[in-house]
């Protein structure tokens, strides 16, 4: 699937603490959850982000706590990819599950700066800079886990397998 | 080519004779747990699978995040995992005053043993690669599969070998070990890799300091931590684990992806500065830092032997004016142990707050937030920026022993500053 949005650039180690706050845990409401993201780190984000726009994030983005409310709370502020150096690896698998894309690209994610335009395939793991030009290419997903992203995750892929093995 | 203690414990689980590094699997569930954070959204995703657990006996649900119920939402959260628990009859729910926090609870009572493979919806469930078992944390949805089908998909982590030499010195605790270790090689050092850990100077580590250093893994990204089992291991699960387990050892050609090596009698204890684990500092190397509050307790470091230190320590002191020290034992078991050893008298007498078990102020749920500018030492696992309050509040992590001296002392310090 092509999207096409503006960025919003994060540096390495964002953990899931700043992304939604502990304080903010006694819901698990996405709505509510999306009010908060990235509380700690950028108070601009919730007011200001627009359904399509990417964050871009560094090495080891979603490092710390399990907690899912964190890409759900990315992924209902209308986020519809997570571009980074790498995943801390909860946080990609709850990604994956949840069925929010996460596209690893190591060190290009240098080339990708705060309010440039991308064009991402997300089948192809494709990322065009429209702004700077630069092309990138994701690293593809291993064997079934390209599965449960194509199903739109987890629980729907468990659904239409009925085993998971 | 043979294949190490992770690698057996999820080839045995995937019902294979052998995996390797890279492979995608799926693997039956030993155990699965999951908290008041982490169980209530789950059981929505639950529902949409159907059916019933897949073993009541297998499921551990315990309340410990935001308990005692810190406020109303808090509240619902708690009762919810309560009402779970009671419609499943899940065997092992443990209430508030009869448990305490889980990665404490789940070893002391016997529930995870050598060779298990757990899942727990809490980034610290690797707490129980301590007893030789593949343990790890996943999310909300992983949880609600686990719970429905008794399964989780894994890809074979890369195995990277930490060979402890040496003897561990009096001093240093097992938070000086896994600190020491993350200052070394990052905070993302093992990303998507497990820990072994290796070599003589595992004798010298006790049980206790065992659980500390498995429950960080995660803190070097780590997928796992894990020990071989030996004597020590054998005399801890003797007379808790009832069910019958199975010990996996690490083949002598086994494969590692890298091998980083600690000498154990050259620790010096280490402090993690503001705001990441892996910003580590030997004690000797910090200067004068006044700090505000001391944490002893968490996942971490509140099992039986982090409450004697921090008493030995505390024993005939009292806590500086401008400290507020709080002091939780891990677990209801661990408070009657500290009591009777007299360990609350100790730190009671001394002017610090003695806390019932629970998560509280690691992860700035409640029992002790931070206001702007105020530093803690904190005996457990993040420091990240905002972690226990304010977002211009600083924790630095550090083992029981850094804990209580910079308690007494209105500033980091270690115990022979006290003298």
């Amino acid at each position: 699937m092509a999207l096409e949005g503006k960025v919003w650039r994060y540096g390495d180690n964002i953990d899931t603490d700043v992304i939604i706050p502990a304080r903010y845990l006694i819901s698990f409401d996405p709505q509510e959850l999306a009010t908060h993201c990235m509380a700690d780190i950028d108070k601009s984000f919730a007011e200001n982000v627009k359904k399509g726009d990417m964050i871009v994030g560094g090495k080891n983005f979603g490092c710390g706590s399990s907690r899912e409310h964190a890409p759900i709370a990315i992924k209902t502020s209308g986020v519809p990819v997570i571009i980074a150096a790498s995943f801390a690896r909860i946080f990609y698998r709850n990604g994956i599950n949840i069925g929010l894309p996460l596209l690893e690209i190591g060190d290009d994610v240098n080339k990708i700066k705060s309010n440039d335009t991308l064009r991402v395939d997300t089948s192809t793991g494709k990322i065009e800079n429209l702004t700077s030009g630069d092309v990138f290419q994701a690293h593809p997903l291993p064997g079934f886990v390209e599965d449960i992203a194509k199903a739109g995750g987890l629980i729907n892929y468990i659904k239409e397998n009925k085993h998971n093995d | 080519m043979g294949m190490n203690m992770t690698e057996k414990i999820l080839a045995a689980h995937a019902g294979v004779e052998k995996v390797s590094a890279g492979q995608l699997i799926t693997c039956s569930l030993d155990m699965v747990l999951a908290n008041d954070v982490t169980a209530p959204p789950s059981f929505k995703e639950f529902d949409k699978i159907g059916g019933p657990v897949f073993d009541n006996t297998k499921i551990a649900l315990i309340p410990d995040h935001f308990t005692p119920n810190k406020d109303i939402k808090s509240a619902q959260l708690a009762k919810s995992v309560r009402e779970f628990a009671d419609k499943h009859d899940i065997i092992n729910y443990f209430e508030v005053g009869r448990g305490g926090i889980e990665h404490v609870i789940l070893p002391e009572k016997g529930i995870v043993a050598p060779g298990m493979l757990t899942i727990g919806a809490d980034s610290h469930t690797c707490t129980y690669g301590a007893l030789g078992g593949f343990s790890t944390g996943v999310g909300t949805t992983d949880l609600a599969v686990g719970l429905a089908t008794g399964k989780a998909w894994f890809k074979v982590p890369e195995t990277i070998k930490v060979e402890l030499s040496g003897e561990k010195p009096h001093d240093i605790t097992g938070k000086d070990v896994i600190l020491t270790l993350i200052g070394m090689i990052g905070v993302d050092g093992a990303l998507y890799k497990a820990l072994e850990f290796t070599g003589e100077g595992i004798k010298s580590l006790s049980m206790d300091d065992r659980f500390t250093i498995s429950n960080m893994a995660i803190e070097a990204g780590g997928k796992n931590g894990i020990f071989p089992v030996d004597e020590t291991t054998l005399i801890y699960i003797k007379d808790r684990v009832k069910a019958p387990y199975k010990i996996f050892n690490s083949d002598p050609d086994a494969q590692y992806c890298q091998t980083v090596r600690i000498n154990l009698s050259d620790l010096v204890p280490v402090v993690a500065f503001p705001h990441l684990p892996g910003n580590t500092k030997k004690i000797t190397d910090i200067g004068n830092i006044p700090i505000d509050q001391v944490v002893i307790g968490s996942c971490t470091n509140g099992r039986i032997e982090d409450m004697k230190i921090a008493a030995n320590i505390l024993k005939g002191h009292t806590i500086d004016k401008n400290v507020r020290c709080i002091v939780i034992p891990g677990s209801q078991q661990v408070y009657k142990q500290s009591m009777r050893a007299g360990y609350i008298d100790i730190f009671i007498e001394a002017g610090a707050a003695v806390s019932t078990p629970t998560c509280g102020p690691c992860l700035g749920a409640h029992m002790g937030i931070l206001a702007a500018g105020e530093r803690c030492v904190s005996t457990t696992n993040r420091n990240f920026r905002g972690r226990m309050g304010h977002i211009d509040s600083e924790v630095y992590l550090a083992g029981p022993q850094v804990a209580a001296a910079s308690a007494v002392l209105g500033k980091i310090a270690q115990p022979s500053d006290l003298k």
